[in-house]
């Protein structure tokens, strides 16, 4: 089943009809050591969903984000990329308001999500919150079963009616997470009692149970082993199909496997953004080379 | 490794590193060693001092356990006994003179023998008779055998509290009742058996007819009291001040006045209680509604602080998880965070409760320190409590009030025990992390 929050009908759903035709790559192009972008360049691009114009951000009298302007495309993966402390984080959490709840932070500029301010007065960051979802760098389950997990979402926000509605919306999230199989028969045992991959599988489970637009990723696998980071990245190919994400990553050959879009962000301000494989290969600014190529970060 | 100090080769400075490690190593292990005697020492001085003071209080008040009574047959004299009105008797009097005429002794015109006979037994004996003969008129005329109680002197000497040789200043009793005495036991009239007055009576002027029910009833209800009113409401301000109150100058005042009010002496609170609620309000004095009213004032810092720390103990991992799924603030709270601080609410409200049983000083203030006999029946009723029974009770002058205190603070301590006993509980139950 489905469940649309917000936009049914205005065909923002459909991608604009292009069909992603998602090229499954082995797991020999996966290891690299020098990163070597996937060709994306045939990579289809959604149209614009996440446009951001002169957003800056400072916590009390540090500024931690300069004038940043960047539009994000729609069932595409963009990775941000730079060394710590660049505001990448900063920039990730602020397309879901999540600075909100830090005393002392303030916003400034514009995001629109499809066109419409986040930051007016209008929006409510609980609703939001529901349409942009967010996975964080330590998976983070709360203290309860699998299944309460992942149908919590669903729960807070009133989306099913019926108990048989919400088994399904569990079963067809963990199963879109890539965590069915391996779950199905312990759900109501503690999701903190899984691998750490299998928690981050079940916290994006639980993400995309709300049926969001926009998924946020803050370092998703810089926790977990290489195998588990194989699977997750496994999983955010499969979900672009259907959302829109932002990863952030300090691996650059995270980055160059996952993302068709890449932003190099560096002392809090957007250095470069463009087709993943233009960044690998033909980086305009210097910066961005000597980031990529491991002089500095 | 390949640049060895000078003069010193490889292996030898090897050596040198090695036993300068050795030294090290033992300085380590002996500061180590030496941690730990002191922390067995402290533990081993405190549990010495638990237990002189535990083994005191039961070497004086296990005697108040239990008391003995003397069964002596009574000839229910119809001449003496109104047959419409049996309790209008004077029982104690007719017990006493058919004692005498027993063991022989005459008595004089004044009836002093009679009155020390007397004096032995219980004023409880009166109550007996007269409670059996009510229900079983047909008695009158018969000889019965009467299990009396015996008084409060009686008894010590039982128990050995008091003989012969005490001086005739430090006793009641007289050597020749002390003879009766030894007589009645000679005779296996005198039989030892549990105080149940102890437990079911509340407070009385005679020593062996006192008991705690009225005390242990008056402070439950405070406590009850006290529960419903200061945690619900320090809860509630704790979780307003971590999760929700901005963080300001006003907040920060707030937090040291907290602080402050924590550490008020109880006694302040008491003056607080008697202006605020008895002059002011007008609420019953002496009742565990005030009482607990007043503990509740005394308690809620405590609780605060005590539930804004396990509040703040919770990962901000659970608060974001739950913020990123768009809960609303309140649902965050109360569905995530405060279910997992819950073991460290329930340990510091629990601890703040058992700190509010075992507090005198503000019920000095508002009338509980008073004597009330009898059981409270409701929040309003005039009643005692625990602490204010022992402090009433220590300054009695009636020798067998002494071992009673002793037994009203094992009865205190029982209380504590169970409390305590069930904050571990209750926190062991909300602790399922997982």
């Amino acid at each position: 089943m489905k469940i649309n929050l917000f936009r049914a009908a205005d065909g923002t759903e459909s991608g604009g009809g292009a069909d992603t035709g998602a090229d499954v790559r082995t797991a020999a192009s996966r290891a690299m050591s020098v990163p070597q972008p996937r060709s994306n360049g045939d990579a289809p691009v959604g149209p614009t969903k996440i446009a951001a114009r002169d957003v800056s951000v400072s916590y009390g009298d540090k500024q931690a984000l300069f004038d940043v302007s960047l539009d994000i495309p729609d069932k595409t993966v963009t990775a941000l990329i730079g060394p710590s402390g660049c505001g990448k984080s900063t920039f990730l959490r602020t397309m879901n308001r999540m600075n909100d709840t830090i005393p002392g932070c303030r916003v400034t500029g514009r995001i629109e999500i499809d066109g419409e301010d986040i930051n007016a007065k209008s929006i409510d960051p609980v609703l939001l919150r529901a349409r942009v979802g967010m996975v964080f760098q330590k998976p983070n389950p709360f203290p309860k079963t699998i299944y309460e997990n992942v149908a919590y979402g669903p729960r807070i926000h009133g989306l099913t009616s019926t108990k048989a509605e919400l088994d399904e919306v569990v079963q067809s999230s963990l199963k879109r997470a890539g965590l069915w199989e391996e779950v199905a028969d312990r759900l109501h045992s503690p999701g903190t009692g899984l691998s750490g991959g299998q928690q981050q599988r079940l916290v994006i489970a639980r993400a995309i149970a709300v049926n969001p637009e926009v998924i946020l990723m803050d370092e998703p696998c810089s926790a977990l082993d290489p195998i588990a980071t194989a699977k997750i990245e496994e999983l955010i190919d499969e979900l672009r199909e259907r959302y829109c994400i932002v990863i952030v990553t300090h691996s650059m050959a995270q980055a160059a496997r996952v993302s068709q879009r890449t932003a190099f962000f560096h002392m809090g301000r957007l250095v470069e953004t463009g087709s993943t494989e233009d960044i690998f290969t033909n980086p305009r600014e210097r910066r961005t080379l000597d980031y990529i190529t491991g002089r500095f970060g | 490794m390949t640049e060895p100090t000078p003069g010193i080769t490889e292996s030898a400075g090897t050596d040198l590193r090695v036993d300068r490690l050795r030294a090290g190593l033992k300085r380590r292990h002996a500061r180590e060693n030496r941690f730990r005697t002191y922390g067995l020492l402290a533990i081993a001085v405190s549990v010495g001092f638990l237990l002189l003071l535990l083994g005191r209080i039961i070497e004086q008040g296990h005697t108040a356990f239990y008391a003995h009574t003397v069964t002596v047959p009574v000839y229910m004299d119809p001449a003496r006994i109104d047959r419409s009105y049996p309790a209008g008797t004077n029982f104690e009097q007719l017990v006493a003179e058919q004692a005498l005429v027993r063991f022989g002794v005459e008595d004089d015109a004044a009836g002093t023998r009679a009155t020390a006979m007397r004096d032995l037994f219980s004023s409880e004996l009166k109550y007996r008779i007269a409670e059996r003969l009510q229900r079983q008129p047909g008695l009158i005329g018969e000889t019965l055998p009467i299990a009396a109680p015996m008084s409060d002197e009686a008894d010590l000497y039982f128990k050995g509290e008091i003989s012969r040789s005490t001086p005739a200043l430090q006793r009641r009793l007289s050597d020749e009742q002390l003879d009766w005495l030894d007589r009645m036991d000679a005779e296996g009239a005198v039989s030892a058996h549990f105080n149940k007055a102890l437990f079911t009576n509340g407070d009385s002027t005679e020593p062996e007819l006192a008991g705690v029910a009225g005390a242990v009833v008056g402070s439950a209800l405070m406590l009850l009291v006290t529960a419903l009113i200061a945690i619900p409401l320090g809860v509630g301000a704790a979780v307003y001040l971590e999760e929700f109150s901005p963080r300001n100058r006003l907040a920060d005042l707030i937090e040291v006045n907290i602080n402050n009010l924590a550490a008020v002496p109880s006694i302040v609170y008491g003056l607080l209680g008697l202006s605020l609620f008895i002059n002011w309000m007008h609420l019953p004095r002496s009742s565990p509604l005030v009482g607990g009213l007043v503990l509740a004032l005394m308690a809620l810092p405590t609780i605060i602080i005590a539930t804004r720390s396990s509040l703040k103990a919770v990962p901000p991992s659970i608060r974001e998880a739950a913020l990123a799924m768009g809960a609303s603030r309140t649902q965050t709270v109360f569905q995530h965070t405060l279910p997992l601080a819950m073991p460290g609410v329930m340990t510091g409200s629990i601890i703040s409760m058992a700190h509010a049983l075992g507090e005198t000083a503000p019920l000095l203030l508002i009338g509980m320190v008073s004597f009330v006999p009898g059981i409270p029946t409701g929040i309003d009723q005039p009643t005692g409590a625990l602490p204010s029974l022992i402090y009433i009770w220590e300054n009695a002058s009636e020798r067998a009030f002494h071992e009673r205190t002793a037994a009203a603070i094992l009865v205190l301590l029982a209380f504590m025990i169970v409390m305590n006993a069930a904050a571990i509980v209750l926190r062991r139950r909300f602790e399922r992390r997982w």
